[in-house]
């Protein structure tokens, strides 16, 4: 392994300490290569009245990354916070953690509070795309841990560049293989996410890992050091040299050439420690030794130190000797940068500390005691018997440089926008079974079993629903029957015509997913992939999305609590399209009247909830037939939305509903087929309108729904009561999906379409 | 009297939950036991449920072979004690020499999380008294590891003695020699099955209540004995 090691350029361990860099002020330092301005560096030196010693500029190095310190972002995400509704009320749903903390905690009632969040790991997943993904899944999973609530679900949102380029066939496999291997050791069901491909993403594709966690009100738990004279205990796995500036130099920086040397960069997993970690921690909090906890991801022993002893707003003593270490030639710069994998912090009164040392025993994970907390207000730590660091805690953790970047609407907007979809020629009647198939055989809207069947659905025995139904559901108490919803969407193509209405069309969308279960959506987390923040056009994308979302949450009455930046996606000076990815929460009173995706009895009847209009621009349709990328996204009705919503949760409550499916990408025609071919049954439609129209448009706020026996009426009644339009469309039975007119497609013929798609072109 | 089923739990277990499960709903008391500790705790039968012992790192089952607790679960088999090994399970039994056989890499190299149809090829163990031979249930296949394999000879002489429990049908999901599903010893009484029946208990969590079978059929041998 010491071949890998990556020494911080210029550092010599064992030279600098902080009364070395007292005496020589001068020395030239490398904060260029560890990614700092010389704004940043000169920052740094005023806050310490003094040149920062090596260890410290390592630390600061990480803490202000844009990765850690989101400080091209900050001056928006306010936004989350300044907009966010008030509490939503009854049966859970008020918020006991928000943005800030490690994870949002949202009350779902009964006593229990859930907690959730979605974190990119896209630079690690390119360069190295099994480790990085699987490291992905390892770092969310500790984020929810640190929280003191038990993961009990993963979900995935992965982009990749064209499905048939070579260098996806590399790294579409290594991201799946890494988060089965991962996620499947680790023991958490993975219930759902999201597969697209685009030329966008082919030298960044997107892997979002999203956790969810639950727990007890009582459980719930910060990140601070309190109480002078409390030990500081690191325990998991031992620090070695892997990651050493992961946060800096991947993910806060876009590829050119030479991301194969980066490699090193990316950190190793090694999920069967994770899975003690996860036990061990929820035996230790349990047993009630914590008094703090925080996780260790990006940054490592810099940013836990930092956070916790900013957080309790006291002070921290540290003895870098005593960092357990896999390879002895770590010097201190490097021990603070590592980022290590499995590893977490805990603050512990000291009566408790040999109770803590035996469970961990009990667990075989290491733990040992590196420091304590004091009362001086300084983060101070010493290797080989000299102070190295000594900083007051919070200009690392918090007061990092903020930047308000200039954001400048591109000039290519407006023709993006001129260019709508109206001039593409569309199918003629008898052409559009041949358009299903043809979407059907599209890589985005193929059969995803191919990925799915390598991750572990069934794992902890509480999984309602998982992919490909419209959102995962999780049993949360076995005998109330209580859970949760959730889903992840997102459209690339969508947010590029339209950043504003692209990122509340993501938020519409997975709101309307988790509504369709039947749940009730409460909290959102979202990951913001995008471009240079150096790209003033990026960052005008990124202003206008932030707004969206945070507009789109204030009206829906679901805050953000929390989530992810994720900058420089881009590759030479091309970005990806921007990608909000949106999470929503929901919370299901009973589990057992959830809503699936799957048709199920021959002759019931079916209808259309929702209007439809016109709605092209960005369509799977558009850009899977035609190529063709313009005009506006589909028009945002987020009152549709909400009503849409309610009518779902009262239809499932008093089951009025047989099935759902949210119709989105293609539209209603491939959400016909999907919950056809998931319910092994087909249909017969009469369609409403213009046959094209109502097939393929992707206007919002729609599901196409199976009707109890007997409940048509009663469902008309509450959808005149929240305005809701209702349309039928015919009855479901037989094998074919069969609209009159149009088109009749046996099942056989539907499913062959999608099947063989993934398998072909990744083997 | 209520039967008293014991569930281990491996560093790196993590189906011992809905084993546990599974066998409180088949009316029987789950016991959990730790890999560290002596002694089986007066239990009346054992599972030793899915996951990735120890990670996995070495062969799947060689080290948790190796656990305290297999010291008293091995003679206690040998000695008609009931034992059930699910996936990993089978794997441990297998590296333990208490069934014959190996399982190694499924033939496309791919974990495989699916839902399988097998035939039950022996009733009358404890674990499948509930079943007739030749019924068809549907289970939980989750296994990066799953395809059973053994020599020639072992194979002729697990068919010819009836020790195969349950076989794959409607397609070989793994390469598994003679689309084994599961085995048994001469003796019946431990038995090794690679698709997951305790995430088949109720159809709301899993495909249905098939394999609700194998631990209804334990808790009713052991009340009858």
């Amino acid at each position: 392994m010491s071949a890998q090691t990556t020494p911080v350029p210029g550092t010599v361990p064992g030279a600098d300490t902080v009364a070395v860099a007292g005496a020589t002020p001068e020395r030239s330092q490398p904060y260029a290569e560890l990614g700092l301005t010389r704004e940043e560096y000169q920052r740094i030196r005023g806050l310490l009245g003094r040149r920062p010693t090596d260890p410290e500029l390592a630390l600061y190095s990480v803490m202000w990354s844009e990765h850690c310190s989101y400080k091209s972002s900050r001056v928006y995400l306010r936004q989350f916070a300044d907009k966010a509704p008030p509490a939503n009320g009854e049966g859970g749903g008020a918020l006991l953690a928000g943005i800030g903390h490690n994870a949002g905690v949202v009350d779902i009632g009964q006593g229990y509070a859930v907690t959730f969040k979605i974190e990119s790991h896209n630079h690690p997943s390119y360069v190295e795309p099994f480790q990085g993904a699987a490291t992905g899944v390892g770092g969310i999973v500790r984020d929810i841990l640190a929280m003191g609530a038990r993961p009990v679900a993963v979900m995935d949102s992965l982009r990749f560049g064209p499905a048939d380029a070579p260098d996806t066939a590399r790294v579409l496999p290594g991201v799946v293989g890494g988060i089965s291997f991962y996620g499947n050791c680790l023991g958490l069901p993975n219930i759902g996410g999201e597969l697209a491909f685009d030329p966008c993403y082919a030298g960044n594709p997107l892997v979002n890992a999203l956790c969810v966690g639950v727990m007890r009100h009582e459980d719930l738990r910060f990140a601070a050091a309190r109480g002078a004279g409390n030990k500081v205990i690191l325990f998991g796995a031992r620090t070695g040299p892997d990651g050493i500036g992961g946060a800096s130099v991947l993910a806060s920086a876009s590829f050119g050439a030479g991301a194969a040397a980066k490699r090193p960069s990316v950190q190793v997993g090694d999920p069967f420690m994770e899975k003690l970690l996860v036990e061990c921690c929820l035996e230790l909090g349990a047993a009630g030794l914590l008094a703090g906890i925080q996780d260790l991801g990006a940054a490592g022993v810099s940013c836990a130190t930092a956070e916790l002893a900013a957080g309790g707003g006291s002070g921290m003593s540290v003895n870098l000797d005593l960092v357990p270490l896999r390879d002895a030639s770590l010097g201190p710069a490097e021990i603070l940068m590592s980022e290590s994998q499995e590893r977490m912090m805990a603050i512990v009164e000291p009566r408790h500390v040999e109770r803590f040392a035996a469970i961990c025993a009990r667990w075989d994970v290491p733990a040992t005691v590196i420091g304590e907390v004091t009362g001086t207000g300084r983060l101070e730590m010493t290797w080989r018997g000299e102070v190295v660091v000594d900083i007051a805690p919070e200009t690392a953790a918090s007061q990092g440089p903020v930047y308000d970047r200039p954001a400048v609407r591109p000039a290519s907007q407006d023709a993006l926008a001129a260019d709508g979809p109206a001039r593409l020629p569309r199918p003629a009647p008898g052409e559009l079974g041949g358009t299903l198939l043809a979407l059907l055989r599209w890589p985005d809207l193929a059969d995803k079993t191919w990925v799915t069947e390598q991750y572990d659905r069934h794992v902890l025995g509480d999984t309602v629903l998982a992919a490909p139904e419209n959102a995962g559901v999780i049993r949360v108490d076995e005998q109330t029957g209580l859970g949760v919803a959730l889903a992840t969407d997102g459209n690339g193509r969508y947010s590029r015509l339209d950043p504003y209405a692209g990122a509340q069309l993501a938020l519409a969308e997975a709101y309307r997913n988790v509504a369709a279960t039947g749940a009730r959506p409460v909290a959102v987390t979202n990951c913001l992939n995008f471009g240079s923040p150096e790209d003033p056009g990026v960052m005008w994308q990124f202003a206008e999305a932030v707004r969206g979302l945070a507009d789109g949450c204030a009206f829906l009455g679901t805050p953000v609590t929390g989530g992810n930046v994720s900058f420089y996606n881009q590759t030479g000076q091309v970005p990806i399209n921007p990608t909000p990815v949106v999470g929503v929460l929901g919370i299901l009173p009973d589990v057992r009247r959830r809503l699936s995706i799957r048709f199920r009895r021959a002759g019931a009847r079916l209808v259309l909830l929702g209007r439809t209009g016109e709605d092209f621009g960005g369509s799977a349709w558009a850009w899977a037939v035609h190529g063709h990328l313009g005009g506006s996204p589909p028009a945002v009705d987020l009152g549709a939305e909400r009503a849409l919503a309610a009518v779902l949760a009262s239809a499932a409550q008093d089951g009025l509903l047989a099935a759902a499916h949210d119709l989105s990408d293609g539209g209603l025609a491939v959400a016909l087929a999907e919950s056809c071919l998931a319910g092994a049954t087909g249909v017969q439609v009469s369609l409403p309108g213009d046959p094209f129209t109502t097939l393929f448009s992707e206007s919002p706020a729609r599901v196409v729904a199976e009707v109890s026996p007997g409940a048509r009426a009663a469902l008309a009644a509450l959808c005149e009561r929240h305005l809701v339009p209702l349309t039928d469309l015919g009855t479901v039975g037989g094998d074919r999906l069969d609209v009159a007119g149009c088109f009749s497609i046996a099942l056989d013929e539907l499913a062959a379409a999608r099947a063989g798609v993934l398998p072909a072109l990744f083997g | 009297m209520t039967a008293r089923v014991g569930v281990v739990t491996f560093p790196g277990s993590l189906d011992d939950r809905d084993a546990a499960r599974a066998v409180r709903r088949a009316g029987a008391q789950a016991v959990p036991l730790w890999h560290g500790d002596r002694g089986l705790r007066g239990v009346d039968a054992v599972i030793l449920p899915g996951g990735f012992s120890y990670g996995d790192y070495l062969r799947c089952g060689a080290i948790a072979r190796f656990a305290p607790v297999m010291a008293d679960l091995v003679p206690a088999a040998r000695a008609g004690l009931p034992v059930l090994g699910i996936c990993n399970g089978f794997q441990i039994l297998c590296e333990a020499h208490l069934l014959p056989g190996a399982l190694t890499h499924n033939a496309r190299l791919r974990f495989i999380n699916r839902e399988v149809t097998v035939r039950i090829e022996r009733d009358g163990t404890p674990w499948t008294g509930g079943y007739e031979r030749g019924q068809e249930i549907t289970v939980v296949l989750k296994s990066g590891q799953g395809s059973y394999l053994a020599d020639a000879a072992t194979l002729t002489r697990l068919e010819a003695d009836g020790q195969v429990v349950a076989r794959y049908t409607g397609g070989n999901p793994n390469g598994s020699a003679h689309d084994i599903a599961g085995v048994t010893n001469p003796a019946g009484n431990v038995v090794g099955l690679m698709p997951h029946p305790e995430h088949a208990i109720d159809p709301l969590t899993g495909p249905g209540s098939d394999g609700l079978g194998f631990f209804t059929s334990v808790a009713r041998a052991l009340v009858a004995r």
